[in-house]
């Protein structure tokens, strides 16, 4: 299992403003690997990402993709590079239809026989958006949203994809639907994955190994078994939560959004 | 009823200029949420520019408009990747200030190297045309025309290409477009340099009607008028607002000549009233 890291975050610390979000962070994803970070509202998991995608810069610590050093890169060059987010919340061009949407995460590709094919693929595994292809991204519901945000992200072919909470917001039916697609992706695409959850059942299902973060910080780590016997993970993230303030997240008004 | 048709036609070309210029106020809004108040002095400058090619170096009036449209494009866009862009995470106020300031520049400096006199432009199109016995000068329909041309390449350039849904997209979700490797920085550049040329067309369309000279800059307040009444959002927004100023003062300044001047805003003021988001503002499709 030594295979060569795609990913390796070395001690980051993030701030907003004078706030420390993310605190001397490190983590590492291999290829073909799925990677599970666990924890409670503002533990930092967010921040993690998008110091890793780049939307937000470290003050200290690096982040390497694939053997290149990219702290501090924009994101658009970080994405052109191979690595998709799949942010929290969906974050999709609301009044572009689906295909364009797909379009667009393939923006930064030029062969179009290779994005039809990709385009294909795309509506292989999320066979629900097929038929919405020219409906306005703001009109697909929660789920198909969900499909729609990681399969844009799949058009730009990544070999390393992060996710934030897919799980956020949808029944779980359809969760698990989701789940099984980013099993498939994993063994199918050979993508690599770093995915962020608070549904720890779920996400060890997929995972290989991951850590818990409380606070900014890394609590506790290491395999699927290890992070399952621990009896605090059973105890804090195993056992049912409440949904209520999450519920109310899914939400939040985003001004676009009309 | 010829008198109507003439004053109908001048109306209009005069409220395509208004359009175009509404036009540049619009996309460098929906892209970036800034307003840039030195769009009228981009197209003052943009036409003393064509000027220079076109009288000063004696090119052909075509060869000289799109010397001024290069040269305008790389300054647009070097404006905002050299300064505009220092101000993103300011509050709107600053904005408003640093645009306008970046005006008074642009006219100053235009007085300066042109001087503050009237310049003459000499027009590819001489000659009148009559239509139900209105006459009416070429060169007014000429910009109405060109008006047309270009709306349909821009509706071509958002509908079909990649650069024009890129930037639709990148004005809906910023984040989501640079997630998705679309660079975003040059693509708001881009939309600088296109409202610079854009308003470089309509300035020296314009030149041979009403010749050049700093002032002309005031052009812009009544194209701010216009996107406001097209509700910001849309190409047809900004054509359909500058051409209701454009046709109103037109009937204004031969049926109540006090007006002429005002009659522009007082329209925006009502249509406000009326309809707070602008007569296009709400449930379209597509915006931009
Ligand atoms: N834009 C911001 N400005 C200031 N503080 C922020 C901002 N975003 C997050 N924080 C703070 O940083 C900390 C970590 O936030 P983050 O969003 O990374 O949490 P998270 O683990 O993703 O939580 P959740 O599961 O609720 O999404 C929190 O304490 C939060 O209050
Ligand atoms: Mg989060």
């Amino acid at each position: 299992m030594s295979r060569e890291a795609v990913l390796s975050i070395k001690s980051i610390e993030t701030f907003y403003g004078p706030v420390m979000a993310v605190r001397g962070v490190s983590l590492e994803v291999r290829a073909g690997e799925i990677v599970a970070i666990l924890g409670g509202n503002g533990a930092g998991k967010t921040t993690i990402l998008k110091t890793v995608s780049g939307a937000l810069e470290p003050r200290k610590g690096s982040v390497t993709f694939e053997g290149r050093d990219i702290t501090g890169r924009y994101p658009d060059s970080i994405a052109r590079a191979g690595m998709g987010h799949v942010p929290e919340g969906r974050e999709l061009f609301p009044l572009l239809s689906v295909r364009e949407n797909l379009e667009m995460g393939a923006f930064s590709r030029r062969d179009r026989g290779e994005i039809s094919a990709s385009m294909d693929l795309v509506y292989s595994y999320f066979p629900d958006l097929k038929p919405k292809t020219k409906v306005q991204a703001a009109y697909l519901s929660g789920g198909q949203q969900q499909m729609l945000a990681i399969g844009r992200s799949l058009m730009m072919k990544p070999r390393l994809m992060l996710l934030d909470e897919p799980s956020l917001g949808l029944s779980p039916l359809l969760v698990s639907e989701i789940f099984d697609i980013l099993d498939r992706l994993n063994k199918e695409q050979g993508t690599a994955i770093l995915l962020v959850e608070q549904n720890a059942h779920m996400a060890l299902k997929v995972a290989s190994c991951g850590c818990v973060m409380e606070a900014g910080r890394v609590v506790f780590e290491g395999d699927r078994e290890k992070l399952l016997g621990s009896a605090d993970i059973r105890e804090f993230y195993l056992g049912r939560k409440s949904e209520g303030a999450r519920g109310k997240r899914r939400w939040k008004q985003r001004k676009t959004w009309r | 009823m010829t008198d109507f048709l003439q004053l109908l036609i001048v109306g209009i070309s005069q409220g395509c200029i208004y359009g175009l210029i509404a036009l540049g106020f619009v996309l460098i809004y929906k892209a970036t949420e800034m307003v840039n108040f030195a769009q009228g002095e981009m197209m003052v400058v943009g036409s003393f520019i064509a000027w220079t090619f076109v009288v000063g170096m004696g090119f052909n009036f075509w060869v000289g408009l799109s010397a001024a449209m290069v040269v305008m494009a790389v300054f647009g866009f070097l404006l905002d990747a050299a300064v505009v862009r220092r101000i993103i995470g300011q509050p709107q106020f600053s904005v408003v200030i640093l645009t306008i300031g970046i005006g008074i520049i642009l006219r100053a400096g235009s007085g300066m190297v042109w001087g503050n006199q009237p310049l003459t432009m000499p027009t590819p199109f001489p000659g009148n045309s009559e239509f139900f016995g209105a006459v009416v000068g070429n060169e007014r329909l000429a910009i109405i025309g060109t008006t047309v041309l270009l709306i349909g390449g821009l509706v071509l350039f958002f509908r079909c290409s990649r650069w024009g849904v890129a930037l639709m997209a990148s004005s809906q979700n910023q984040l989501a477009a640079l997630y998705s490797g679309i660079p975003v920085r040059f693509v708001f550049s881009a939309v600088w340099a296109g409202a610079a040329v854009i308003s470089t067309i309509a300035g020296t369309m314009l030149a041979p009607i009403t010749l050049i000279e700093p002032l002309n800059s005031f052009l812009g307040i009544k194209a701010f008028a216009a996107a406001v009444i097209g509700g910001f959002h849309s190409i047809t927004g900004a054509i359909a607002g500058g051409v209701l100023i454009g046709v109103v003062e037109a009937f204004a300044g031969a049926y109540l000549p006090g007006a002429r001047e005002t009659i522009g805003y007082i329209i925006m003021f009502a249509v406000l009233i009326a309809w707070p988001g602008g007569l296009f503002g709400r449930a379209h499709r597509k915006k931009v």
